[in-house]
């Protein structure tokens, strides 16, 4: 089903003139409210007036979370805070959280783009739909929530943590659908297995987002539950999830372009590439009031396919990321850096240790290691101290990140050199194969 | 009264505890006791050598975290209750012992060696009550 057809389904032509009309306002916009950006484009000789459609996006500088990081918490917003009605925030490199503001209308802009997705996945007003996703300043359960109240499902807040009570209401209310992490649906699949329950429930569909999985995934939630289920993608700065979505042909996420205007550059030269090339997804927000962001830097790397669905749909479809252009890891849908260990270490210790964060799935349950090396500055003769140690390194994660990651003390040099992107990380999960 | 411990830090896995003291036997370091401390993750490996400091710098230098630190070293009598007296004499001065463990080096009565918190004062409580101990000379350190 397609929810908004005028818009989904465009011709290339009409969809650029309409992007194009966006854009050249949303530069104004921020020119004449935003500092930063008027600072950035008067760095490079840039005037709104020298924007006049998306041929010329590639003129303007980029913005990166150091950006958003700078001017924290409200510096970069677009209108004054009176017309602010909603913040959320998920975690960013350095401590502080990326921020993500909303007025009304973002408010009801990012609601019609979960309808969307919701109606991608087949739910309509007579579905009943479980919010299994956390409540609060993560965009992932309030922004699943109002997407799904608009579109006019039956909506039931579960939020996270109560897996029994979910199972209960899932089958009391014939709950037809569910929003959620994949691993957390995986870990729903195995209690109604072990509970004997999968033929009680009515669940025909799931949509899945908040960290990165696989096909293997998805063909395991389709058999073990017998549901389709779909994709979602987004992120906090930009909106939230509902940026983009896949559809029943599994060929990509098509992400809702009259909104989120998606190009893609070479990480390194950061040179804008032509249609179809690999590189970092690059959003531009084309209506959003709070804080529109131009040319954000997602970090995450694909590329895009422009050719009409079989769907109907003409958006543009994200394609499986490869990885991402820096070191975050999406562990049970939070998102993690090896900077913040780091920081809980230097903390603790006073200096900053080798170290290795291994990730792992286990029974489709996210897990982190972080292995410490035990130098001479740390080393006591006495196993209690060493023990606080670990401790404090671990309560001090769990304060920065909200996980609880398994801490070991290694002996030096005893911690395995990969060539991977980050020399402190080991990700066998295999998310990007 | 005091001796040199040279404590190791282990890794809980096979083999470590065999190449630390490969080390130190290629080292030509003459090992006089041994005592492991292991919780389910990792091990401190409490050695009483000959040449302590001079065993700290080889496993140094073959990448193994190591310390010297001073304990002091008691020898009590070979009689029922006798290094219980010795205890209590520690904590009722308020001396907390972080640990304990006996020397197998040769002579008359039990040699143990002992961690507290505070090794000055335990020291001098050991001494007015002329509680025989060990010292590094004594060893050969
Ligand atoms: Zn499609």
């Amino acid at each position: 089903m397609i929810w908004n057809e005028a818009k989904e389904c465009m011709s290339r032509d009409e969809l650029e003139t309409l992007q194009s009309a966006r854009l050249v306002k949303v530069v104004n916009r921020v020119y004449h409210n935003v500092e930063p950006y008027r600072k950035k484009m008067q760095a490079v000789g840039l005037e709104p007036g020298d924007i006049r459609g998306i041929e010329d996006l590639y003129k303007l500088p980029f913005t990166t979370y150091e950006d958003l990081n700078a001017n924290y918490p409200f510096g970069m917003a677009a209108v004054p805070p009176s017309e602010l009605v909603r913040v959320h925030a998920s975690s960013g490199t350095t401590g502080k959280p990326k921020i993500g503001v909303y007025t009304r209308h973002d408010i009801d802009i990012w609601a019609e783009c979960v309808a969307r997705c919701l109606s991608t996945a087949h739910i309509t007003r007579d579905d009943v739909i479980q919010i299994g996703y956390g409540y609060g300043l993560f965009t992932g359960g309030l922004g699943a929530h109002y997407g799904a109240e608009y579109l006019g499902a039956m909506v039931i807040p579960m939020s996270t943590g109560n897996t029994k009570k979910l199972i209960d209401m899932m089958i009391d209310c014939g709950v037809t659908s569910i929003a959620c992490t994949p691993s957390y649906l995986l870990h729903v699949a195995e209690d109604l297995e072990k509970l004997g329950l999968v033929d009680k429930i009515k669940l025909k569909s799931a949509i899945c987002g908040a960290e990165p999985w696989t096909n293997e995934m998805r063909d395991q939630m389709e058999q073990r539950l017998h549901i389709k289920a779909y994709d979602i993608y987004g992120l906090t700065e930009i909106c939230g999830p509902g940026v983009a979505c896949d559809c029943d042909y599994h060929k990509g996420l098509h992400i809702w372009e009259d909104h989120f205007l998606p190009e893609v550059i070479d990480p390194a030269t950061l040179e804008h590439l032509p249609a179809g090339s690999e590189g970092e997804l690059v959003i531009t927000n084309l209506t959003k009031e709070g804080m529109p962001l131009i040319r954000y830097r997602t970090k995450d790397l694909t590329h895009l396919e422009y050719d009409k669905c079989e769907c109907g749909r003409t958006m543009a479809r994200i394609q499986r990321f490869k990885g991402r252009s820096d070191d975050m890891l999406i562990i049970r849908g939070v998102n993690v850096f090896p900077s913040q260990v780091e920081a809980a270490l230097l903390t603790v210790e006073g200096t900053t240790p080798h170290y290795m964060m291994v990730v792992d799935r286990i029974d489709n349950n996210d897990t982190l290691e972080v292995q410490v090396e035990v130098a001479e500055n740390v080393f006591t003769d006495e196993v209690k101290s060493l023990e606080a140690l670990s401790k404090a390194v671990h309560d001090k994660l769990k304060a920065a990140i909200g996980l609880n990651a398994k801490v070991k003390l290694v002996e030096p040099n005893g911690l395995e050199h990969f060539d991977g992107k980050s020399k402190h990380v080991i990700d066998k999960r295999k998310l990007y194969e | 009264m005091f001796i040199k411990q040279l404590s190791v830090f282990l890794e809980n896995k096979e083999g470590r505890l065999d190449e630390v003291l490969k080390t130190l036997s290629q080292g030509g370091i003459d090992l006089l006791s041994a005592s492991l401390a292991d919780t389910t993750e990792f091990g401190v490996l409490r050695l009483i050598a000959k040449e302590p400091e001079r065993a700290r710098d080889l496993l140094k230098s073959a990448g193994i975290t190591a310390r010297v630190d001073d304990v002091i070293a008691v020898v009590v009598p070979d009689a029922v209750g006798s290094l219980q007296k010795v205890i209590y004499k520690l904590h009722e001065a308020g001396i907390n012992i972080s640990y304990i463990y006996g020397l197998s080096v040769d002579g008359e009565g039990a040699p143990i060696a002992i961690k507290t918190n505070d090794p000055d004062k335990a020291a001098g409580i050991l001494e007015k009550e002329n509680v025989k101990t060990l010292s590094s000379e004594e060893l050969g350190q």
